[in-house]
């Protein structure tokens, strides 16, 4: 398994050096690591999303990278979105609408959300659908995170910029 | 969401002003969630933990001539690797059966294969290391000689006497049988016109997004093992636990913090579990095992695989005169541990036919063996495949005749002022209102108006379908589901509640929570008897240490059950703290109540003391209360339903979708549900409850679908070729009830957390076959794939 090579990075705004094996992949190096547990790992192939994080600015299955693929990166997890306040709307609108039951999807389905929310300011219905329909909920059916995000969006749209 | 209510006759605990009960509010503690800050099993990391994996058979069917793991242990990070013979030696086999299921029979089974494994992913050794990469790379080292078997795959050649017997003592491959015959069916069916179908269920799974996960840490030091497990049965798992170490239940803790989804599949006993505890027993360490999603597919029990023959007769006016159903069903190797396999097939039995008048019921149903993966209960056990085979025959009835499929139920539905009466099958029904129901959806849907647009499409070849489906609900199970059987589950649960010294609330559940609510809805219910607001009422649960004994949260009996003892302590709690505000005040309880965190006048609500004072008082100044009194400050209470078996509860639901006859493929354009689930606590976590459940459903109606070849592999166990349903495909679900109250309970709440899944399949099916109609095409299969809809049109 060949020896530990050194990787540097920002996660959640702090500088990180580690030695980690070439294989340990970037959702286990937050988890394990740096005891990050909110990135939950569902799948481990890429396709339920609940691993999702955000990688300088882009948001990836941290599943499908290694962690020496971060070298030099900056990464954000939902311990970071969450203490720097980025989505506390978007939270309080899951939160009134209880659009979590289980909570498992729900890191990564705000990543997801959030993502949204940047590219396209007041997205319909259809294009929220589209834009979750990576990331797998199996308590919900949706329908509630659908009206959370939308709500979200009617919010700061009509907020000042 | 939208309600239908008779007016209360009398005001109970429950309509107190400030009353949370019939309120929309936020679950306690969601930004745990919300912030990832969550504590799944999967998170847990304990001091010297070592992690195992399982080295699992390849083969649906082998004999295990030897296993070589010497070159595996001596690599880096490994501590030990165990097989089936070894592990013997710490905890002993089980069988699956209960005595309630008369003939039910199945072989012992281990914790991991001894000489023989009976399923592709049974586990054949155990590699424990100090990481779970570490363990995964010394699997790799581990050799075992295994000699292929005959497998049986086919459950409809697995009664065949050509066909190998899996399991020899047992003397063939069925493991349970049950007929059922009520009325006349053949002078009914006669006399009618008859009208048959062979309906066949994919066997699908829960795809939990969480998969299984496991902490077991057995203490030498304190003769004691902590479990740390998803499970929504904690005293359930402490009892099998012990029984099978050798320990008193004394000496094993569950501990059951946050589940990252559940829905039936972790409501069993895993044979790797049990290994995991066993290990750690063995090797005096933690131990945390947590499957794979490929672990989960091939192990993570599976449902509703049936082919079921379904017969009905009907009279031109639309009467229908009977029922009749053959249903087979493949289990895997095993029946399930401790809740056994058989019990869906049982459903089955029970429920066909349930929401109708008709008296003539005939039934058999069959349930074997095979070579698959185990299968038993997930949500709505049974139900579906009742729903669909109920629901697919009364529209195949009204086609026959000619009839628009709501009248055919119009005239057939048991009236709602019939009750209380019972089902031919025997089941006891208090108060259901399937027509109010109907009337409800039809209202909600605007039935003709789509009617007349169904009909306006077609003739520009859009082809959209409507289906509709009457369902029954089996909630609040007494001990007639398990208990009589002579299995350790608690049908009854308990609830402890206590004031602290501050005024606030500590309440301990034997319910437990996996996102339903349960947690909640105890909130709201002691909020509101005990006049607190429920910023100040703390719940824990899923604690055997720390909570009353109970059945857990399964079966949709949380509410009902859990909700009811809930009531119960806090009324107890709330007439001890007027008793002592009665001495302190020199007043009496009945001249007082408690409002909003205050003890006032009963009269005329004027506040006289804050229930943080008079907690000060309790605890740290009782030198100034009268002689003779003493608070008790803390009440506990138990409830059990005794009077039904089951609080059946009701609904119907309603699909409208459009077919593309060219590509077969179907898109769900919306979906309604009425339900009754009596007293609702919370109209919104209700209301999710149904939709997650339909969602449930709608992945069995058009995707998910276990595929297996005929030498037993699972050919599909990985997520990209296992549909389930994403929000892209979803439709918006709406929702309306109608409220009838069990009497059976103060609180009248019913079970809500199956509905959804029960009737969603049956919907859709009718939908499709109501859009496929001009093409004189009928299916009764789901998955309703584009390949079973193209061969269904003759296409391909």
């Amino acid at each position: 398994m060949s020896a530990p090579v050194s990787v540097s990075l920002l996660v959640n705004g702090e500088p990180i050096d580690a030695f980690v094996l070439p294989r340990l992949n970037l959702a286990d190096f937050l988890r394990e690591n740096l005891r990050l547990t909110g990135t939950h790992v569902g799948c481990e192939h890429g396709v339920c999303g609940a691993c999702t994080v955000r990688l300088d600015g882009e948001i990836v299955r941290s599943c499908l990278m290694l962690a020496v693929q971060a070298q030099g990166a900056s990464v954000e997890t939902i311990e970071g979105l969450s203490d720097s306040g980025e989505i506390a709307d978007l939270q309080a609108a899951f939160r009134e609408r209880n659009a979590l039951q289980c909570g498992y999807c729900t890191p990564g389905m705000l990543m997801t959300a959030q993502d949204l929310l940047k590219q396209m300011p007041v997205p319909d219905r259809q294009a929220i659908r589209e834009h979750l329909s990576g990331n797998y909920c199996r308590c919900t059916g949706y329908q509630a995170i659908v009206d959370a995000v939308e709500a979200t969006a009617k919010t700061r749209a009509g907020r000042p910029a | 969401m939208t309600v239908t209510r008779a007016p209360a006759e009398t005001l109970s605990v429950l309509d107190r002003s400030n009353s949370y009960i019939g309120k929309t509010v936020p679950r306690p503690n969601l930004d745990r969630l919300l912030q990832g800050r969550g504590q799944y099993v999967s998170d847990l990391e304990l001091p010297r933990m070592a992690h195992v994996v399982f080295l699992r058979s390849p083969y649906a069917h082998a004999r295990i001539v030897a296993i070589d793991a010497d070159a595996a242990r001596r690599m880096s990070g490994v501590i030990a690797i165990v097989t089936g013979r070894e592990l013997e030696a710490v905890i002993t086999p089980w069988v699956g059966v209960l005595s309630h299921l008369k003939g039910l029979k199945s072989a012992p089974q281990h914790a991991i294969a001894v000489d023989r494994a009976c399923w592709q992913g049974e586990a054949v050794a155990a590699i424990v290391a100090t990481s779970r990469a570490a363990a995964e790379d010394a699997m790799e080292h581990v050799v075992v000689d295994y000699e292929e078997l005959e497998t049986v795959t086919d459950m409809r050649t697995a009664l065949d006497p050509a066909t190998p017997v899996i399991h020899s003592a047992l003397g063939d491959n069925l493991a349970f049988e049950r007929t059922l015959n009520a009325g006349d069916v053949d002078q009914a069916l006669s006399d009618s016109e008859v009208v048959e179908a062979d309906f066949v269920f994919g066997r699908h799974t829960g795809v939990t997004l969480e998969p299984r996960a496991v902490v077991a840490d057995w203490n030498a030091a304190e003769a004691r093992l902590t479990i740390y497990q998803g499970t929504q049965a904690p005293h359930m798992v402490q009892n099998i636990a012990a029984l099978h170490l050798g320990l008193r239940e004394a000496q094993v803790r569950v501990v059951c913090k946050d589940v990252g989804g559940s829905f039936g599949i972790k409501v069993h006993i895993y044979a790797d579990e049990m290994a995991t505890y066993a290990l750690s027993k063995l090797l005096r360490r933690p131990i945390k095992f947590v499957a794979d999603r490929v672990e989960s597919f091939n192990t993570d029990i599976h449902a509703r695989d049936h082919r079921c023959r379904g017969r009905i007769g009907v009279k031109p006016d639309g009467t229908i005169t009977a029922f009749e159903i053959d249903d087979l069903t493949g289990i895997g190797p095993y029946s399930m541990y401790p809740r056994t396999s058989a019990i869906e097939a049982n459903q089955v039995v029970n429920l066909v036919g349930g929401p109708y008048v008709t008296a003539n019921y005939r039934a058999r149903a069959r349930v074997v063996f095979q070579n698959k993966n185990v299968m038993c209960q997930y949500r709505a056990v049974g139900h579906p495949i009742a729903c669909s085979v109920t629901e697919g025959l009364v529209d195949l009835a009204a086609a026959k005749i000619g009839m628009d499929p709501v009248e055919i139920r119009r005239r057939n539905l048991i009236p709602d002022d019939a009750y209380p009466c019972a089902s031919p099958s025997g089941m006891k029904f208090e108060q259901l209102s399937h027509h109010a129901s109907l009337a409800k959806l039809l209202q909600m849907m605007d039935y003709d108006a789509l009617r007349a647009e169904q009909a306006a499409l077609r003739a520009r070849n859009i082809h959209r379908g409507i289906g509709i489906a009457s369902f029954i609900e089996v909630t609040n199970p007494s001990a007639a589901f398990y208990g009589v059987g002579g299995a350790k589950i608690s049908s009854q649960d308990g609830v402890a509640v206590r004031l602290d010294a501050q005024g606030s609330v500590i309440c301990q559940t034997s319910i437990t929570e996996q996102g339903q609510g349960s947690e909640s809805l105890t909130a709201q219910i002691v909020g509101s008897v005990l006049g607190v607001s429920m910023d100040r009422v703390r719940v824990t649960l899923g604690d055997t240490d720390n909570t009353p004994y109970g059945g857990g949260t399964w079966a949709s009996r949380g509410a009902g059950i859990g909700g009811e003892a809930a009531l119960q302590a806090a009324k107890a709690l709330r007439q001890n703290i007027l008793d002592v505000a009665a001495a302190i005040l020199q007043s009496t309880p009945a001249g007082l109540d408690i409002v909003n965190n205050s003890i006032v006048n009963a009269v005329d609500g004027a506040p006289r003391i804050e229930l943080n004072e008079l907690a000060r008082i309790v605890y740290f100044r009782p030198d100034t209360l009268p002689p003779g009194v003493q608070p008790e400050l803390m009440a506990t209470r138990h409830f059990v339903p005794r009077q039904y078996p089951f609080a059946f509860t009701n609904g119907v639901q309603a699909s409208w979708l459009e077919v593309d006859t060219e590509t077969g493929f179907v898109t769900l354009l919306k979906h309604w549900v009425v339900e009754d689930c009596g007293t609702i606590i919370n109209p919104q976590l209700v209301d999710e409850q149904i939709r997650g459940g339909v969602v449930q459903g709608l992945g069995a109606a058009l995707f998910e679908k276990c595929i297996y070849d005929e030498r037993g592999q699972l050919t599909n166990a990985n997520m990209a070729d296992y549909l389930v349903p994403m929000s892209g495909e979803m439709p918006d679900i709406e929702i309306g009830h109608v409220v009838s109250p069990t009497q059976e309970t103060e609180l009248g709440a019913k079970g809500a957390g199956e509905a959804g899944t029960a009737g969603a399949a049956a919907a859709v099916a009718n939908a499709v076959n109501d859009a496929l109609r001009p093409f004189g095409a009928t299916i009764t299969e789901i998955p309703l794939t584009p390949q079973v809809i193209l061969t269904a049109l003759g296409r391909i």
